[in-house]
Order: C-alpha cells, then sequence, then structure tokens
C-alpha cells in the first residue's frame, strides 16, 4: 500500500456547509483523520441538499453533501450537553487541529475558544474561517459565498459594462480559499511537529479571496480607476470571446493573442475573403473593429459544433475549447484521464462520482474512498477507538442524549 | 489592536524556492514567499512575458510598469538564466541541488526535453518538490491545447453557469483561473512539504487549472448524474432545480446580494428580515405568516417565490446599499452590498484587520498598497510584502555571492546569452 501524505494526522472538524468542508476534504483525501461534529439539532446545513439517494430526502442522504465530505468520519454530539463539552474536549485532547467556520463568538459561547482549546491541549492549531475574520465592525454577521462574493467584487467585475452585473454562479468565494488554507495548515503542521508549538489561525475569506482580484486592486491603488465588467473582453486579445455554435445553447472559446495566431486562425476557417479587409489586420485594428470581426466570427461557428469549432482551432495552435455544461464534465476524456471522479456506492444501490482534487501528487496519491458519513455514523466506533471509552460509559451518555 | 506578532518566525524561513513560472503558476510562488521562504523568480533573458500584462503603473506600459506582474510576485527576488543553454542547465541543477522547491508552468513535456524533468532533478537532490501548473495535466488528450484563461474558465464549467439564460455565457473580467491552479499548486506543495519533512522524500506535483476549477460549479455535477438535469445560468438568478432563487438586487444606488435561504441555518436570518421590513410597514400578510422552520425553497414554485421576491424587492429599492448593510450588520441579516472595486480599496473591516500592505517599488519612485495576509496566524505570521523584483534584480547576489562566480565569468555567460 502507498503511503499518504497526511497519515497520522488528526483533525477535529466543526465546520459546516462549505468554506470549511471544502477545505478539510483536502485534508481527508491526503490521509488525515478528520473526525466532524454535528447534531441532530445542527447538521451541516449541506445534508438538506438535493439531490437524494432514491430522491427521498433524510439527513443522511444528500449527494452534495457526499461529494464534500467523502473520507470524513462523523459523531454526533449535542454540545448543548455538559456532558457533550466534555466528549468535545476530549477529542480536543486528541486532535493536531480543529477546524470551525462558525460565526465569530460561537466557538467561545460553547466553551470551545482558542484560549479554552489550548487549557487542553496546549500544542492546538485552531482553524478559523468566517467572512471577515473574528475581530472587526464587520466580523459578527454570518454569509456565506454567495453573499461574500459581491462584497468582494467578483460579482461588479461580471458582465457587461453597460448593463447590471452578474453573481458568477452560487457561491466563488468558497471555491477561493480552500487550497490557500489547505497550505497554511500544513505548514503549521509540519511547523508543530518541529517545534511543539500550535496556533491560532484566523482566515478571513474577504482577505483571502481579494488575491485573486490583485490587478484590478493594484489598478486602484496606483492609478485610481476602479475597474469594472467588461463582457468576454481582453485588452490585448482580438478575437477573444465566446461564440454560439451549431445545437442548442452551445457554445465554444476562441482566442488570439498573436499576429502568428491570428493567420493560423485565418487559414483555420479557410481564408475567407472578409479577413483581406484592412479593418482586421493587426491588433489595433481587430480592437477597433471588435463587434464587427465577432460578427463574421460567429457566421462561421453557427454552422460547426462546439466540439468541431475546438478541435479544429486547437489543431491549428488557437486557444479554443468548448463552453462544458455538467453533461459534459461527465463524460470528457480529459477528466477521465486525470481520474478526477470517482465512482463510490453511496447505499442501496446507488453511486455517486464524487469529485477530485486539483493535483495528483506522485508518491503519495490522494484517494476519495468512502461517501460522506450518514449523521453521526462513527460515532460509536470514535469513542471506542478514538477515546478508548469503556462500554458501559457509551451506553450511559448514548442513552442519556448526548450523542444526537 | 495588534495583528502582526513582533517576535514570530515563519513556516519556510530556510526553504528555497526556484520559481520558473509564467502568469499561469506566479501566485504559488508567492504564497510560499508569504511564509517565508526565498523564492527566486527564474526569468528568461527578456524578463517573464507576464511583465507586459496589463494594467501599467500610471497607464504607461513597460516591463518594470506591470501592476499585475507587480501584484501575483511580490516578495520574491529574480534573476534572468537561458535554461535552454548547455551553461543554463548546468547553472539551473546547481541552483536544484540546494532548493526545496521548483514550480514550473511550461507545456507538459518541456523541461523533459531539456533534461531538466522531475527524473533528472530528483537524481540531483531527492528532496526536491517539483511543481508543474498546467491548463490540463501532465498527461491526457487536452494536456497540449493552447490555454487561455477564457478557455479555462469554459471548460470547467462555470462559463455555462454565469450570465443571462438567454445571453453568452460570461467569465470573471478579471482572470481567475490561473490563479486558482497556482493556489492549488501552493496547497498541494505544501501537503508535499509536510510529507518531505517528515519522511526526507520529496515528489512531483501534478496540478491541472481546469480540475482546480470544477469545484466552482457547486451542485450541477449529482445533479446531472442522477436526475440527467443540465443546470445552468439565470443572470440574477441561482436556478436551483426548480425555483429560480435570485442572488443579485438592485437598491437605491446599486445592488446587494442576498438569498432566500431555506432550511434551519436561515430561520433566524428570514425572521429578521421579515421583523424590519414590518417595523418599515413593507411586511406582506404572506411573509408575516410563513413557516420559517419547514420552509424548503427547493419546494416552492415561482408563483408562491414571488410572493417573497415581490415585497422583498420593493423594500430593498426603498434603501441604499449602505442602509441595507448596515441594518444588515445591526440584525445580522445575511445581506451583503455589491461592492466596486473602489469601496473594497476602502473598506472599513479590512482597515481595521490592518489588511493593507505598503510597499515602496523604487523604480517607481512611490509606494503603492498591496492585498496583505491571506491569512493571519498567531505563531507564523505571513512576511510583510516586498514589492516584486525588477528583471535580474539579484543577478549580482545569486551568482556572485552564491555561486561565486568571477566577474570574467560572468561577462562570459552574459556575452553567450546565458545570463
Amino acid at each position: 500500500m502507498q503511503s499518504k501524505a497526511l497519515e497520522g494526522v488528526k483533525i477535529l472538524d466543526f465546520t459546516w456547509i462549505a468554506a470549511g468542508p471544502l477545505t478539510t476534504i483536502y485534508l481527508a483525501k491526503c490521509g488525515a483523520t478528520v473526525v466532524k461534529v454535528e447534531s441532530m439539532a445542527k447538521p451541516d446545513g449541506v445534508r438538506t441538499s438535493p439531490p437524494y439517494i432514491k430522491g427521498k430526502a433524510g439527513l443522511s442522504r444528500s449527494m452534495q453533501f457526499s461529494n464534500d465530505n467523502a473520507n470524513k468520519l462523523s459523531i454526533a454530539i449535542n454540545l448543548k450537553h455538559p456532558k457533550g463539552i466534555e466528549i468535545a474536549g476530549r477529542l480536543v485532547a486528541w486532535a493536531d487541529i480543529v477546524a470551525e467556520n462558525m460565526r465569530p463568538g460561537a466557538m467561545e459561547k460553547l466553551g470551545l475558544g482558542y484560549e479554552d482549546l489550548k487549557k487542553i491541549n496546549p500544542s492546538i492549531i485552531m482553524f478559523r474561517s468566517s467572512f471577515a475574520g473574528q475581530h472587526g465592525p464587520q466580523s459578527r454577521l454570518s454569509v456565506t459565498g454567495t453573499e461574500l462574493q459581491g462584497l468582494c467584487g467578483f460579482t461588479i467585475l461580471t458582465g457587461y459594462p453597460d448593463r447590471d452585473p452578474i453573481p458568477p454562479w452560487g457561491a466563488y468565494t468558497d471555491l477561493t480559499v480552500p487550497a490557500l488554507s489547505v497550505g497554511m495548515l500544513a505548514g503549521a503542521l509540519d511547523y508543530k511537529r518541529k517545534t511543539g508549538k500550535g496556533q491560532c489561525l484566523d482566515l478571513a475569506q474577504f482577505e483571502a479571496s481579494l488575491h485573486y482580484l490583485s490587478p484590478a486592486i493594484l489598478d486602484y491603488f496606483a492609478n485610481h480607476r476602479s475597474q469594472t465588467r467588461n463582457g468576454n473582453k481582453c485588452d490585448y486579445a482580438a478575437p477573444h470571446g465566446v461564440f454560439r455554435c451549431k445545437g442548442d445553447d452551445r457554445w465554444c472559446t476562441i482566442a488570439v493573442f498573436t499576429d502568428e495566431e491570428w493567420n493560423a486562425f485565418i487559414m483555420a476557417i479557410g481564408n475567407p475573403p472578409w479577413t483581406s479587409d484592412p479593418k482586421f489586420a493587426g491588433l489595433v485594428e481587430r480592437k477597433k473593429n471588435e463587434e464587427e470581426l465577432n460578427r463574421h466570427i460567429e457566421e462561421w461557428t453557427m454552422n460547426m459544433s462546439a466540439e468541431e469549432v475546438m478541435n479544429l482551432l486547437q489543431g491549428h495552435g488557437i486557444s479554443s475549447g468548448v463552453v462544458e455544461t455538467a453533461a459534459d464534465l461527465l463524460r470528457d476524456p480529459q477528466v477521465k484521464t486525470r481520474r478526477f471522479l470517482q465512482k463510490l456506492d453511496i447505499g442501496e444501490g446507488e453511486t455517486l462520482s464524487h469529485q477530485g482534487l486539483g493535483f495528483q501528487l506522485s508518491k503519495t496519491p490522494y484517494e476519495t474512498s468512502t461517501p460522506g458519513p450518514g449523521l453521526g455514523e462513527h460515532t460509536e466506533q470514535v469513542c471506542r477507538e478514538i477515546l478508548e471509552m469503556p462500554d458501559d460509559e457509551f451506553i450511559e451518555l448514548f442513552t442519556s442524549g448526548v450523542f444526537e | 489592536m495588534n495583528f502582526e506578532s513582533t517576535t514570530s518566525s515563519s513556516i519556510l524561513e530556510s526553504f528555497k524556492v526556484l520559481d520558473l513560472t509564467d502568469e499561469k503558476g506566479m501566485l504559488c510562488g508567492k504564497f510560499l514567499a508569504s511564509l517565508g521562504a526565498e523564492v527566486i523568480k527564474i526569468e528568461p533573458l527578456g524578463g517573464d512575458r507576464a511583465r507586459n500584462l496589463p494594467p501599467f503603473m500610471n497607464d504607461t506600459p513597460g516591463q518594470e510598469a506591470s501592476l499585475y506582474y507587480a501584484g501575483y510576485n511580490t516578495n520574491k527576488k529574480s534573476i534572468t538564466l537561458n535554461i535552454e543553454t548547455d551553461d543554463g542547465k548546468a547553472i539551473f541543477k546547481r541552483l536544484v541541488k540546494d532548493s526545496d522547491f521548483v514550480i514550473e508552468s511550461f507545456s507538459p513535456g518541456y523541461m523533459h526535453k531539456l533534461g531538466l524533468g522531475y527524473l533528472e532533478l530528483s537524481a540531483i537532490n531527492p528532496r526536491i518538490i517539483m511543481t508543474s501548473i498546467t491548463p490540463f495535466g501532465q498527461e491526457g488528450p487536452y494536456s497540449q491545447y493552447k490555454s487561455s484563461d477564457l478557455m479555462c474558465f469554459a471548460m470547467s464549467g462555470l462559463m455555462y453557469l454565469v450570465g443571462d439564460p438567454d445571453g453568452t455565457p460570461l467569465r470573471i473580467s478579471v482572470p481567475q483561473t490561473y490563479s486558482l491552479g497556482a493556489a492549488e499548486g501552493f496547497g498541494a506543495s505544501m501537503i508535499a512539504h509536510y510529507y518531505r519533512e517528515r519522511t526526507g522524500e520529496g515528489q512531483y506535483v501534478d496540478v491541472s487549472i481546469r480540475d482546480s476549477m470544477i469545484k466552482a460549479t457547486i451542485g450541477i455535477l449529482p445533479e446531472c448524474e442522477v436526475n440527467q438535469r443540465v443546470m445552468k445560468r439565470g443572470g440574477a438568478y441561482w436556478v436551483i432545480r426548480h425555483t429560480p432563487n435570485k442572488m443579485l438586487w438592485a437598491c437605491k444606488d446599486g445592488w446587494i446580494t442576498f438569498r432566500l435561504h431555506g432550511g434551519t441555518f436561515a430561520v433566524a436570518t428570514n425572521r429578521e428580515l421579515v421583523k424590519w421590513m414590518s417595523e418599515e410597514n413593507m411586511a406582506t400578510d404572506f411573509m408575516l405568516n410563513v413557516d420559517w422552520e419547514h420552509l424548503d425553497m427547493d419546494e416552492a414554485d415561482d408563483e408562491m417565490y414571488k410572493k417573497f421576491e415581490d415585497p422583498v424587492g420593493k423594500f430593498f429599492m426603498s434603501h441604499t446599499r449602505q442602509e441595507l448593510f448596515e441594518g444588515a450588520l445591526a440584525r445580522n441579516i445575511m445581506l451583503l452590498p455589491v461592492s466596486t472595486i473602489e469601496e473594497v480599496a476602502n473598506s472599513p473591516q479590512l482597515a481595521f484587520r490592518e489588511y493593507w500592505h505598503e510597499a515602496e517599488q523604487p523604480e517607481w519612485g512611490k509606494s503603492i498598497k498591496y492585498p496583505g495576509a491571506f491569512i493571519k496566524a498567531s505563531e507564523t505570521p505571513c512576511l510583510k510584502t516586498r514589492p516584486a523584483p525588477s528583471i535580474g534584480q539579484h543577478n549580482e547576489e545569486i551568482y556572485k555571492e552564491r555561486l561565486e562566480f568571477s566577474n570574467e565569468e560572468l561577462a562570459l555567460l552574459k556575452a553567450a546569452n546565458v545570463i
């Protein structure tokens, strides 16, 4: 058996919804033991997100939840019960990392703030992910990535300059922060291994996400320009856009950056007469007449499938790609080669393709081995194997409702 | 409040990175540098081509004026080196011997063709972690495709989900995909680093920019696989399964984002909004009587959704963004304004957290602000921002002091177009 990069790493995971679980899933897939803490009263909200196994709703039946929480163990603890907090404390003593993405102050209220954790386990790493960070005038608000993408500027930068902006799908910032969090966590684990020191990591999703907008932010600070949305245009390329192809709602991108690529493009589309118009000679002219250029190109793409356009142009060394739908991704040959989707049994005879990570490690490949856990599925296992709890204690706690 | 610890260590202090990336991977090295690593950007003789990317300082194009480059290469050093020459390869290998990471974003196979692939480099230094960041990864039918941000955004599945339902699919106007791939490379390299420090073994990290993007398509893959339903873009609405759920709302002076969430976690925020609306006599009877505990937005049909949308929309239109944001903060309602970049730059929250780092770029004769620490770490804080290097700014330090080349040798290497 191949070894795992994070074998032996122990994580107590209080995160829920997206930005948190999508962080700890990297660690779980790379071999860490991740114990996810929930309760019947406060399950991870994604558990109520369809589609469900066999189309039947239920806290342990959500497929999206399974995708986002593969490889993790689930324990149900009622943290409002005094014994529940004690159990949580025993898991804190076991863990290397405690991860959470609650509203700032909520962990303190439970008696699980960083100071509390340190008393139990002085070398604990506490990873806290929140929208604006643990402190500040806006820190106490709870929001999701849906709202945060607007505050960060991603929304104002999407759409056409003369029309309303458009939010980039559901919750873009839930994508921008996990890999950064993972990098810091792996580093903090190494630092702890070498020095014995833990620490508190305060990630503000707002702050981390702004790194992806650096060019626009520096443009503001240097030139006092507040950049805005620009359709699919690019200042230094033409054509640079998305073109309608044959079929229902089928599209393909085309981006031409250099004269060499432009000449190859003309060849690829069969050297039609319009291309010799001086209006399109050189980038400056093409930028000036971009709308007309795009109309000519779309007349050509309209008669071809998106795949034909991509294959033909790529064959001539021009950047072009199909605007893929979910159905396209599920049958995409490159996705298959990368084995990005991993089919797992999720119970009752059903399977689901679980998404992988964006990388492969040559010596310690990650694995997607078990589907997202049912709520409390591993309560007994965690108590017996990790906490080494005697039977009678487990039964007593169980009957008094601690594991609900 | 003091956020920057003074007696701190850095996680990657004393670790060295050779950074060969162009715009596809620059952000990876920037994050490694912010954890304290010495990151040497190895540029071709004329400078990295990302130095030609706009925007520019004072809107004046020039290789030392690209703000795109400046933003993604902070805290790095720069040397020039032509790794396609024999002397260049030899120098690169000498540097590898003493380094901990190599990051590159060339077309798959290029480094191997030069004799600088992972097998060759790990033979020189078995501890080396080599991270390649490419559009589709090293192997497979698309691996040699000519890339662009536009194409990676489209092929990740995200573009199909952005735009008006009957309009052209859209990307985000500031290129995103390469930065996300680079961030994935950072996370992966650090995981490999943890393993290397524990076992002494380096390894090869193969990042696919497209794969790193796919998870932004939250929800669409299970829905398609299980129900054969292809979800698509809905403009201001997030069209999840049956019900359009509005994300972007107009208000008096712009837009806000807000979503009517169902389920237990949104009960409090929904009640608070209705309370606020009723204080201003804008809550309808329907709104006042919803059973929020049992509201399931997936069950709501268009007609029912309208009964939320109309009064809520009117309420938002009667307020400015600032009024709505302040109300949301006071009442804990899940609502945020749609900011302009200028507003982001002037955010009181970011100012309170001392987020922006001011750094002076000698070439510009002035200092500007940069995005600061991506995370606040109590024991190993991110480094203060140092501006991106000029082309070959550290040639002297690396070639003369570290590799101990004589002036004569350096002159020769320069004449032979090696450095």
